[in-house]
């Protein structure tokens, strides 16, 4: 089973790829799909990447509600800043946040979050010293977004990979 | 199969609703690029067409074609998720870039890089 | 009744669409430096995407979807390529 499918989450994720793409759970289609993604799942394997452990998948889901939410409530804001602010960005500016988390798809994860969340960009990380510099649009407080950073997004994520 | 013309009233309120509601989102985030002083506040501005505009907008689509065809439509899920993973990655590389610009020329702006302070090996992996 | 609801929502939205693709390319074109005009370009690739998604809704037809989805696409390879040419272009290393 092992060699056969040597990263089934990506196979899966490539299988439901090719019937979305062809609107169809016809038979054919399903076998069609399932050959490519076992293929291209052995060429993954030939790359020899880390494999990712999801230690708890429920704590995933409650990540991804928390990071829509998020997501939700930050559009309201930055749009708020752009269309009422005089002078939209005069509280912008740099942040930096040491980071306990060490997991590379955690930090790969929390990257992602950041970004597509408006009003925070992910800029550069030290993995020396373990440190991430964030731009913040809206920089009032610096310890409510080292909070939320580390409070909500960092803890589910180091109990998902670490 | 249902035709346009008989497209019931509550899905076009909706799809209405949904697809408005996307494209002034959107709408505000490009005026953003166009109203935040400096490049760094700028690059906040696209993410809300690219997360909320879009996803409302692909909501809009899915519920109409759903609709419309009388079954369940959902391959804007794609184009989500596509647009979801790629973004993100754009903006930080296209800020990294313009930090390194920024570094090298020596701008005041930004806060400079800390690395020859501290010189440690670099770590495996 | 509904149809004229969804279809003057639509011509409002793509209007919506075409002022932020405006916005986009006045940065693009205005810059003032080059990780702005990159900025502005994949904005105007989002808005695009968003633009052609709203036509496949107008029309009824499921072929736009396709095209949007190449467009993203292209988009995301473009802009990567041109934030990795600011990165390395122009720097002797």
């Amino acid at each position: 089973m092992n060699w056969l499918l040597p990263y089934p989450l990506l196979s899966a994720a490539l299988l439901a790829l090719w019937l979305l793409l062809n609107q169809s759970i016809s038979p054919g289609h399903i076998v069609l799909g399932s050959v490519i993604a076992i293929l291209a799942s052995w060429v993954m394997a030939a790359l020899r990447p880390e494999k990712p452990r999801i230690r708890r998948p429920g704590a995933a889901l409650r990540l991804a509600g928390i990071v829509l939410f998020d997501i939700l409530r930050s559009n309201i804001a930055v749009g708020r800043i752009i269309v009422r602010s005089r002078e939209p960005g005069m509280n912008a500016g740099f942040l930096t946040i040491p980071l306990d988390m060490r997991s590379h798809q955690g930090l790969a994860v929390l990257s992602l979050i950041i970004t597509s969340t408006p009003g925070t960009i992910w800029l550069d990380y030290d993995a020396a010293k373990g440190t991430l510099m964030l731009h913040v649009l809206d920089l009032v407080d610096e310890t409510v977004w080292i909070e939320t950073i580390k409070g909500r997004y960092e803890r589910l994520l180091m109990e998902i990979f670490e | 199969m249902t035709t346009l013309g008989d497209f019931p009233d509550w899905a076009a309120w909706l799809v209405a609703l949904c697809v408005l509601a996307g494209s002034a989102v959107t709408l505000i985030g490009s005026i953003g690029l166009l109203r935040l002083g400096n490049f760094y506040a700028r690059v906040h501005a696209p993410t809300l067409g690219a997360t909320f505009g879009m996803g409302a907008i692909l909501v809009g689509s899915a519920l109409f074609f759903s609709v419309l065809e009388t079954r369940p439509v959902v391959h804007e899920i794609l184009i989500a998720v596509f647009v979801t993973c790629t973004t993100p990655v754009t903006l930080m590389l296209l800020a990294r870039a313009a930090l390194y610009r920024d570094r090298t020329e020596g701008s005041s702006d930004v806060p400079p890089a800390d690395a020859a302070e501290n010189p440690l090996p670099p770590q495996q992996g | 009744m509904s149809l004229s609801i969804l279809m003057w929502s639509l011509v409002i939205a793509q209007v919506l669409l075409g002022l932020a693709m405006c916005c986009a390319t006045f940065r693009l074109i205005t810059g003032p430096r080059a990780q702005d005009r990159i900025l502005g370009l994949d904005t105007l690739y989002v808005n695009a995407m968003l633009m052609l998604v709203s036509f496949g809704i107008r029309t009824g037809s499921t072929l736009y979807f396709e095209a949007a989805l190449i467009i993203g696409l292209l988009g995301f390879v473009a802009t990567v390529a041109l934030a990795k040419f600011l990165m390395r272009g122009e720097v002797i290393e």
